[in-house]
């Protein structure tokens, strides 16, 4: 297949060598999944069709992108993961969705478009936000979905949403959040659905590029991948500056006053693949959380590079071996002494309070969790 | 059935054009509410058609990906149905159909349908008439909500659209 060949030039997938290093350091393998990415980097290069269908294995990949980090031939695994998946969507096979495929059709639904959200009922009096024009544009994402989707796991992502258009507001910023905002269509793209992110995209950065704002700011980690890599192609003139709120909020530091407080709460992070892996970021999460006062912050065994996914990404897996992932994570969690999880990607918080549901386990990898942004406003004077 | 076989004393009750009809899907339960659905078939009893119904053991089973699928395919109104309380066949099923009901209308709400076209009702194996009732009732609502606008049918939308404009071209 001439796609397979090209999608082995852009991901360097010609470049391997057969090591086997991506399986041996692939989570789901490791969790004992039948999961090989070694095999679907050999049948690219091979040009061997089966491996667009191969039973939807495809879409078991976390896309975590950790074996990209490990491979010595610097094949893009993660990229080659998402082409093929664009191939497979083409035929017809669909990743398994653990819920139903209710989220994806609500992405859809966004992608269509014709109706007004009602998306904004989160943001309170006190909040200082434009709707429609300004110099900064804070990215919401889909966190009062999830909440509304997600009640029996009393996932709190909006807690993360307010905590970050609060600071915004001390750091005296009034950001646009803007109700005719769109998922960003992360997972659609993973999913293989081009067609629809393409619609989302276009309709996002259009949205943005009327606010006239300078910035984007977001607390997600898959919103702000989408939008720093994914919507480069969709940008006229120059595009905002973008980034995340960790990063904000280490920039504009000095502007924020805290309480004096002599306990000291031990809290350890989470990195998002997104916001690590893809993308770099570790250092401004950490920077924030160092500057915290009352908080101390411990280092998983796994953290920076080498942390552990959160084993849900994109809507498209979650079985046994995700959920053994989940639960051995938040054993190294719980193995720092740490009170809190810190996260920095709303996904990060559902995956792992649903893991925490276990009803063998929950008091052993029970967890408080908490968005950055939660941490650094609940510590404001 | 189509609108084709509308009797035309039904078709004069209809506020909308006649050429769009709503399409609504049901989900039904196969111990109660599918059971009903025979009833009110082999009483005669008279109801309109514009539904398609699917069948699932219990609503239990109903979840917000059904019905957010059946939205995003261009469902005008969905209508999620299973057995009274306390008559489950699998005796809390139908609690769960809440609980997934709930959320929802939840998600329904924040992409901005109308509240009208989701509904909820407990139909039981013997209230054929009944089932006639909430179908006709349910239709009557979502007809006159118009299309869907999330509807990937845009093309009946449309179609809505150009006749209501030659409508109201036609009574000034
Ligand atoms: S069997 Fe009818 S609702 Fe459970």
């Amino acid at each position: 297949m001439p796609e397979l060949a090209k999608a082995a030039k852009q991901t360097r997938a010609w470049a391997c060598y057969d090591c086997g290093k991506c399986t041996a350091t692939c989570p789901i393998a490791r969790a004992g999944g039948a999961y090989s990415p070694r095999r679907h980097v050999l049948a690219t290069n091979l040009g061997q069709p089966s491996v667009i269908g191969d039973n939807g294995t495809l879409f078991n990949c976390l896309t975590c992108s950790l074996c990209d980090r490990r491979c010595p031939a610097q094949v893009n695994y993660t990229e080659l993961v998402r082409k093929l998946r664009e191939l497979s969507y083409r035929e017809g096979v669909e990743p398994e969705c653990p819920h139903g495929g209710a989220l994806q059709s609500v992405m859809r639904m966004m992608a269509t478009g014709g109706t007004e959200q009602r998306r904004m009922d989160w943001l309170g009096a006190d909040l200082k936000t434009e709707p429609k024009k300004g110099e900064v544009f804070y990215w919401t994402g889909c966190t009062m979905y999830y909440d509304a989707f997600f009640p029996d796991l009393k996932v709190t992502t909006l807690e993360g949403t307010r905590a970050a258009v609060r600071l915004m507001n001390t750091a005296g910023v009034t950001p646009v959040v803007s109700a005719e905002e769109r998922c960003c269509g992360h997972d659609l793209l993973w999913n293989g659905d081009r067609k629809n992110f393409e619609l989302l995209a276009k309709h996002n950065v259009k949205l943005v590029a009327d606010s006239g704002a300078k910035m984007l700011v977001t607390s997600c980690a898959e919103c702000l991948r989408t939008w720093k890599i994914d919507y480069e192609p969709f940008f006229e003139g120059t595009p905002p500056q973008i980034i995340h709120i960790t990063e904000f909020l280490a920039q504009q530091w000095t502007e924020f006053s805290f309480k004096t407080t002599n306990s000291r709460r031990r809290v350890t992070f989470q990195d998002p693949c997104r916001l690590g892996r893809h993308l770099g970021i570790y250092d401004s999460p950490r920077q924030v959380l160092a500057a915290l006062p009352g908080v101390e912050h411990v280092e998983m065994r796994r953290s920076g590079p080498a942390a552990m996914c959160c084993a849900g990404g994109t809507w498209s897996n979650c079985d046994r071996f995700a959920k053994q992932i989940q639960v051995e994570r938040l054993r190294e969690a719980r193995a720092t002494g740490a009170e809190v999880l810190v996260t920095a990607c709303p996904k990060c918080q559902i995956h792992f309070r649903c893991a925490m549901k276990d009803p063998k386990l929950g008091g052993e990898i029970e967890i408080e969790m908490r968005d950055v942004a939660e941490l650094v406003a609940g510590a404001l004077k | 059935m189509t609108s084709k076989n509308l009797s035309p004393k039904r078709q004069r009750g209809v506020t909308s054009p006649p050429s769009w009809e709503p399409s609504i899907v049901v989900f039904a339960c196969n111990w109660c509410s599918y059971a009903g659905a025979d009833t009110a078939g082999v009483s005669r009893i008279q109801h309109q058609p514009h539904f398609r119904m699917i069948r699932v053991m219990c609503s239990g089973r109903i979840q917000p990906g059904f019905v957010l699928r059946a939205f995003e395919k261009g469902a005008d109104g969905v209508l999620v149905s299973g057995c009274h309380f306390g008559d489950c066949h699998y005796i809390f099923g139908n609690e769960r159909a809440v609980e997934q009901f709930e959320k929802t209308k939840n998600v329904v709400k924040l992409l901005g349908l109308e509240e009208g076209r989701l509904r909820l009702e407990w139909i039981s194996a013997a209230e054929g008439a009944r089932f006639a009732e909430v179908i006709n009732e349910f239709t009557d609502q979502v007809r006159k909500l118009g299309p869907s606008k999330l509807s990937a049918r845009k093309l009946s939308a449309i179609s809505y659209q150009l006749s209501a404009i030659s409508q109201r071209v036609r009574r000034s």
